[in-house]
């Protein structure tokens, strides 16, 4: 022990808080100047707090937490810290700080919104993925050159040439599938034709049937949005017409 | 990390600093923590359920009031609060005057008592030791610790010389410490 041996006794006493008089005085005087005997004191002081938790045990009534926040509640608190008035530039590494995290929080959220735009775009393509593969399974069917392509009328009818138009016209979408066709005279070629509600009948695919005389027209270039009241035949040169060239060779209208 | 730190990821000073901020729930949950351990000493001392809760409330609102007075660096809150309550029991039961500016009270302490299950070894440790001492030298300590009688009190009460109660009483402390750092 590197506290002073003739002090040890008087200071267990000044930690108890029951030295008077001179010899307290003497003491207080000592300890301002020995670093050792006011270690000695603060172990002694630690040694009295083994003594005060060997009485734990005790609870205290739930009412004492509530009186004591309730006193906490009301004090005013005073500013412990010394308060340092502080210029706008202090501020500015705290205003720099909040801002920084505004930003964050900004990019956080646009980050947030951009990765479900993505999604969402990711879900549309592979939704269209789909249908594309299926509009194309559908077309490559129709129009696939091994396709056995029959067509079914009534019992002891001979075979007829037919054709089916299919047209969807807020797309523009025309899909023609013909069988039973005869051969197209030579340098000729069979033209479709849109025939409009008004106006004149629009160039619709050139098409030559094949041995089985089936032929398909998928979406020629038509102008957009055209009211389509019939779908027509003519036999024209293999180049096509502008015009239909008499007589009309199949005619059908819409239903 | 103690239990108490590991329910709210606080450690003493971390609370403390936010009592300094004027945090209520900050002082919830120091109170929490040690509630008891200031009151059960308070209640050994006063033997008085009132006087010790007044104590507890006079504790606490001293540290919301102040939290400067503890010095955070030298470990948990425990020990001081413990020695704190203790030197203002006695005061109440001697109805004195709060003698000791609670300012002063700077303690060491071997044994880290920041968590429950710490601070009940200690407890449980220093039963024993109190059991284990001849009984003379245990009832000077008990006089002077928990009745705050002076060592000339405590002589004329045993009758036994002014010397031998004062070397009592110390190494009755000491024998607590070395126990610990064993």
């Amino acid at each position: 022990m590197s506290a002073h041996e003739q002090f040890a006794e008087n200071l267990a006493l000044l930690a108890m808080g029951s030295l008077e008089g001179k010899e307290r005085q003497e003491l207080e005087t000592h300890l301002r100047e020995c670093a050792a005997c006011k270690r000695e004191l603060e172990s002694l002081r630690g040694d009295m707090a083994l003594l005060s938790l060997s009485t734990t045990g005790p609870k205290p009534p739930g009412r004492s937490r509530e009186r004591l926040m309730a006193a906490v509640s009301r004090e005013p608190r005073r500013a412990v810290a010394p308060k340092r008035s502080r210029s706008w530039w202090m501020l500015t590494p705290s205003l720099v700080a909040a801002g920084l995290v505004l930003v964050a929080m900004f990019l956080g959220r646009q980050n947030s919104a951009l990765r479900e735009q993505i999604a969402g775009m990711q879900s549309e393509a592979a939704r269209d993925q789909v249908e594309l593969r299926r509009a194309h399974e559908i077309v490559s069917t129709l129009t696939a050159s091994d396709a056995m392509r029959v067509t079914l009328v009534a019992a002891k009818t001979p075979p007829q040439p037919q054709g089916r138009a299919i047209y969807v016209r807020d797309r523009s979408d025309l899909i023609f599938i013909a069988s039973n066709m005869p051969a197209a005279p030579a340098k000729k070629a069979y033209e479709l034709w849109l025939i409009p509600t008004s106006g004149a009948p629009i160039p619709a695919g050139v098409f030559k049937p094949d041995a089985h005389g089936s032929a398909t027209v998928v979406n020629p270039p038509l102008p957009a949005g055209v009211e389509a009241k019939a779908f027509a035949i003519t036999i024209e040169p293999e180049a096509g017409s502008t015009t239909p060239t008499m007589p009309i060779v199949m005619l059908g209208a819409g239903e | 990390m103690s239990p108490a730190e590991a329910r709210t990821g606080m450690s003493d000073a971390a609370l403390v600093s936010a009592i300094r901020a004027g945090n209520e729930a900050a002082m919830a949950e120091l109170y929490d923590r040690y509630s008891a351990v200031v009151y059960s000493v308070s209640l050994r001392v006063l033997g008085d359920t009132g006087a010790a809760e007044d104590v507890l409330q006079e504790v606490f609102l001293q540290l919301w009031r102040n939290p400067d007075l503890f010095d955070s660096s030298r470990g948990n809150l425990a020990p001081w609060l413990a020695v704190i309550a203790r030197n203002r029991a006695i005061d109440g039961l001697r109805k004195r005057r709060p003698e000791s500016d609670v300012e002063d009270v700077l303690l060491s302490v071997e044994p880290d008592m920041a968590g429950e299950a710490d601070r009940a070894i200690a407890m449980t440790k220093v039963r024993t030791l109190l059991g284990g001492m001849p009984s003379a030298q245990r009832s000077a300590l008990e006089m002077a610790y928990f009745e705050g009688l002076s060592h000339s009190e405590i002589s004329a009460k045993t009758g036994e010389p002014l010397g031998t109660v004062k070397t009592r009483i110390r190494a009755g402390l000491l024998t607590l410490r070395k126990a610990f750092q064993a």
